[in-house]
């Protein structure tokens, strides 16, 4: 019995490609699997071939697979563009619509079965539910019940006609029915039964969401941009319940300066964007550094640049995010690995974001944001709500007469006492230009020094609580160094080459400012080599690790900017790549 | 309760002598103190200009934030608390300008806000180019021989974006500039009251003198009512923007802040963050 197994669905966009992985993904999760689902996707409506790669195990894997057992294919197109990543032996089940048949460079022994979806579909009461009949002949090959879908149907479409979930249950009747009267053997592909657990499925962007309600966010003004949407359009279903608003904006320049003017009035703000929406953004980003105003800001890094690739996988904002501002300002990049982390990060940018006054980056790439994955339930105790240093009603009572607060006091560790619109005692000026601790335009040579040195203070010599996460051998012969979502995928490398008796470590870094460069470089110490592993062209984590004094003799990049993100063995076959040169 | 003294400070402006801007910081303060305001339930927010400083001339909240954004942050501080009075201001450059795109759209989005815009149809604080509102053939140190683009009308794409309270005044009139300040103030939703506010420094053409020759008031047509869009529209094309007084009102429409899904009328800053455990456990079960 297989303890993991690897499906992917494709087609046209349009043709329901994305809700039949859905599905099938969610049926799964719910019996107890454990899933990464994975979409291929286009920037277009309808039309061009897209996927969805859901691998199904019976054990938490944070990457896509690196094989593939069944392909369900809705055109011939989807064979030829997949076909090749089916190993020997696999499976195709085909629309008998189009004839399918099996490319050239197809691996041995794949099977193929032409089986009617549409016809079959049509027959059960609509050609829309050919998806359905598609995940019939798949339970047939996995060994599944027909009926495992059902309590999903029952949610989908239970409330609207309890017909329409009996057409779609027969459907899927109809495609395992048709699969199973070819009496082939698919033994070989019965999935061990799920180690009963409750998890979630939730992508990354999903989980922003729902973080930053449970930390207690009010206001969200943003601007559609792929592939962040999906966080406003969590949070405007749930902003409301708990008396909040989503805003959207005529551009990321508003989007981000009402972020600033809801967290100045008091409101925990954020707003969400990717790269050219986060370039839109920048000079509001030195507003919030200059006036010391609380934002989050969440940058899912997408295929650049310019428009770049939309769809697709890349980690290359990280510059930007540090350096892209004018000026120099204090500021916290948060950059989460798994849904989990992005869950709890959002709740601890909104936290540091209010106690050290400054800008909270948080940071994913695409297939953080996007792909779907089983995950714990998060815990609702672990979530708490820290407004940092507010001035109390004594404190402003003493504000004399005639005279403004000082918002921007010197303090020994940079940290004014802060104070909302609306209070007695607490009138001050706030502007993007240098100023006085009553926050008035101050041009003095010694005052922009001495406020140069509050503001940038805030972080000199503190590195933020798990920084970076370390497992593997303690005194690697390679050490991997990643960040984002490759951590799954450098995980199971790991795995891997420790199997095959290989000494390897892997530090993950989960804070790029302020850069936790004493923890990394006691980690680079012990290790005899080191390949930074990151989705982009020019190496930038490896960049900013010796821009922060990290030094190593042995140090690479191993990169990779086609828009895919990392696979475990393609991480796997480069450290034993380059551990046979360090040997040499 | 606070009168016109609460809301001076004792900054003094880096306007300079004569500017038109003293008479709309006048007319601000004016306006607060008779409509009975404290200046900490006030937020000013401005923009980048000579009249982008206004928000620290005034005794309330300022906010003074970067070139042609003063809307977007000051619809912020709305919406985090609609119980503060919110006053935007800049500049003709600021706002017609570089933060036109937000102005459209501010007005469309009809939030609770007024927006006071001193127009000198130059830029003043970069010495002396051409604006969005110079007129055509206007000579600045942009346009040496002669503006070729033609000006704006901030009334009419005022109008054409929906705007629900749209006035005009004249720094030598500071009563009417006051009137009219106090009407958008009271008025709930987005207000424009654009000022004609002249830059005595380096825009020689369209003086005090020069305003007083050509600006017409709209109460001296006593059978303009001020309350059909249209009739607006053409009451501005006929007087060439050149008028004074209020120009279109519409008080049916509700303001965004009280359209918004789920709105309640204590403001977001009184509410208390955390998040009942049933509606965490429920958003958790949708994930199921």
């Amino acid at each position: 019995m297989l303890q993991e197994l690897s499906w992917k669905v494709g087609g046209q966009q349009g043709e329901g490609i994305d809700s039949t992985g859905k599905t099938f993904a969610t049926s799964l999760n719910r019996m107890g699997y454990y899933i990464y689902s994975y979409r291929h996707f286009s920037s277009r409506i309808k039309g061009g071939h897209t996927n969805d790669k859901v691998r199904v195990s019976t054990s938490q894997k944070g990457s896509s697979a690196d094989f593939l057992d069944i392909l369900v294919a809705f055109d011939q197109e989807t064979i030829d563009f997949n076909g090749h990543e089916l190993h020997a032996g696999g499976i195709v089940i085909g629309d008998a619509k189009f004839n399918p048949v099996l490319p050239a460079n197809i691996a041995p022994n794949v099977r193929l079965f032409a089986i009617p979806f549409t016809k079959l579909a049509e027959q059960s009461g609509a050609v829309i539910m050919k998806n359905m009949v598609a995940l019939g002949a798949t339970a047939r090959v996995m060994g599944l019940d027909p009926k495992f879908c059902a309590p999903v149907l029952q949610s989908l479409f239970g409330r609207k006609s309890q017909k329409i979930v009996d057409q779609n249950l027969e459907a899927v009747q109809a495609g395992y029915d048709a699969l199973d009267a070819e009496g082939a053997d698919f033994s070989e592909y019965q999935l061990a039964p799920p180690v009963p657990d409750n998890h979630l499925l939730m992508i990354g962007n999903d989980a922003i969401g729902f973080g930053a309600l449970a930390a207690g966010a009010r206001v969200m003004p943003a601007y559609p941009i792929t592939p962040a949407s999906d966080v406003m359009e969590y949070l405007i279903k749930k902003l409301p319940l708990v008396g909040g608003v989503v805003v959207q904006t005529e551009d990321e320049i508003a989007a981000l300066n009402m972020t600033i003017g809801a967290a100045y009035a008091g409101a925990r703000a954020l707003t969400a964007t990717s790269g050219p929406g986060l370039s839109l953004m920048m000079e509001a980003m030195g507003l919030a550094g200059m006036t010391e105003t609380p934002v989050v800001i969440v940058d899912t890094q997408r295929g650049g640049p310019s428009t770049g690739l939309p769809t697709k996988h890349e980690q290359s904002d990280m510059f930007a995010v540090l350096f892209g501002n004018h000026g120099e300002i204090p500021k916290i990049v948060l950059a989460p690995s798994t849904p989990e982390e992005c869950f709890y990060a959002t709740v601890d940018a909104f936290n540091y974001a209010e106690k050290y006054q400054c800008p909270v980056i948080l940071i994913t790439d695409l297939a953080l944001s996007l792909a779907s994955q089983s995950v714990k339930p998060f815990d609702y105790d672990a979530v708490t709500i820290d407004r940092g240093r507010l001035a109390s009603a004594e404190e402003l009572a003493q504000t004399p007469q005639g005279q403004m607060f000082k918002r921007y006091e010197r303090t020994q560790n940079g940290i004014s006492p802060r104070v909302f619109p609306g209070q007695k005692g607490g009138i001050h000026h706030v502007t993007g230009v240098e100023h006085s601790e009553i926050g008035r335009p101050d041009e003095v040579a010694s005052n922009h020094t001495a406020m140069m040195d509050k503001r940038l203070g805030k972080f000199r010599n503190v590195e933020l609580p798990n920084s970076v996460s370390y497992s593997g051998d303690a005194n690697p012969d390679v050490l991997l160094v990643g960040v984002g979502s490759s951590a799954g995928p450098i995980a199971e490398a790991l795995a891997r080459l420790k199997q095959e008796g290989l000494k390897v470590g892997h530090a993950h870094v989960k804070v790029l400012s302020p850069f936790p460069a004493k923890t990394l470089q006691s980690y680079l110490d012990k290790a005899k080599q080191v390949i930074v592993t990151e989705s982009n062209g020019t190496g930038q984590l490896l960049h900013l690790m010796r821009f922060a004094g990290l030094a190593h003799a042995e140090m690479s990049s191993f990169l990779k900017y086609d828009g895919t993100p990392f696979l475990p063995n393609e991480i796997a076959t480069q450290v034993k790549g380059s551990m046979l040169v360090w040997q040499r | 309760m606070a009168t016109v003294k609460e809301f001076r400070n004792n900054v003094r402006p880096n306007w300079c002598p004569g500017c038109g801007d003293f008479a709309v910081q006048a007319a601000i303060q004016r306006a607060l103190g008779n409509l009975d305001l404290e200046p900490e339930q006030v937020a000013i927010i401005s923009g980048i200009g000579c009249s982008g400083r206004i928000s620290g001339y005034v005794n309330a909240y300022g906010f003074h934030g970067v070139h042609g954004r003063s809307l977007p942050v000051a619809q912020g501080v709305k919406l985090a608390n609609h119980d503060l009075t919110v006053i935007a201001s800049g500049g003709d450059g600021d706002g017609f300008g570089i933060g036109m795109g937000h102005f459209m759209h501010a007005a469309r989005r009809n939030m609770d806000i007024t927006y006071i815009v001193m127009d000198n149809q130059i830029y003043g604080l970069t010495k002396g180019q051409h604006s969005p509102t110079s007129a055509f053939g206007f000579k600045a140190k942009t346009t040496p021989a002669g503006n070729i683009e033609n000006a704006i009308s901030p009334l009419q794409i005022a109008l054409a974006a929906g705007i629900t309270y749209l006035a005009q005044g004249f720094s030598h009139d500071v009563n009417q500039l006051t009137e009219l300040i106090q009407g958008g103030i009271e008025h709930k939703g987005f207000s424009l009251i654009n000022v004609f506010s002249p830059c005595v420094t380096y825009n020689k053409v369209n003086t005090y003198e020069w305003y007083k020759q050509h600006i017409v008031h709209l109460e001296d047509f006593p059978d303009y009512t001020a309350d059909d869009r249209s009739a607006a529209m053409a009451k501005v094309a006929e007087t060439d923007g050149l008028c004074t007084g209020l120009v279109f009102r519409d008080d049916t429409r509700k303001p965004f802040d009280q359209l918004i899904q789920g709105y309640r009328p204590e403001p977001i800053i009184a509410q208390d963050l955390t998040l009942e455990r049933a509606v965490f456990d429920k958003a958790m079960a949708e994930f199921a």
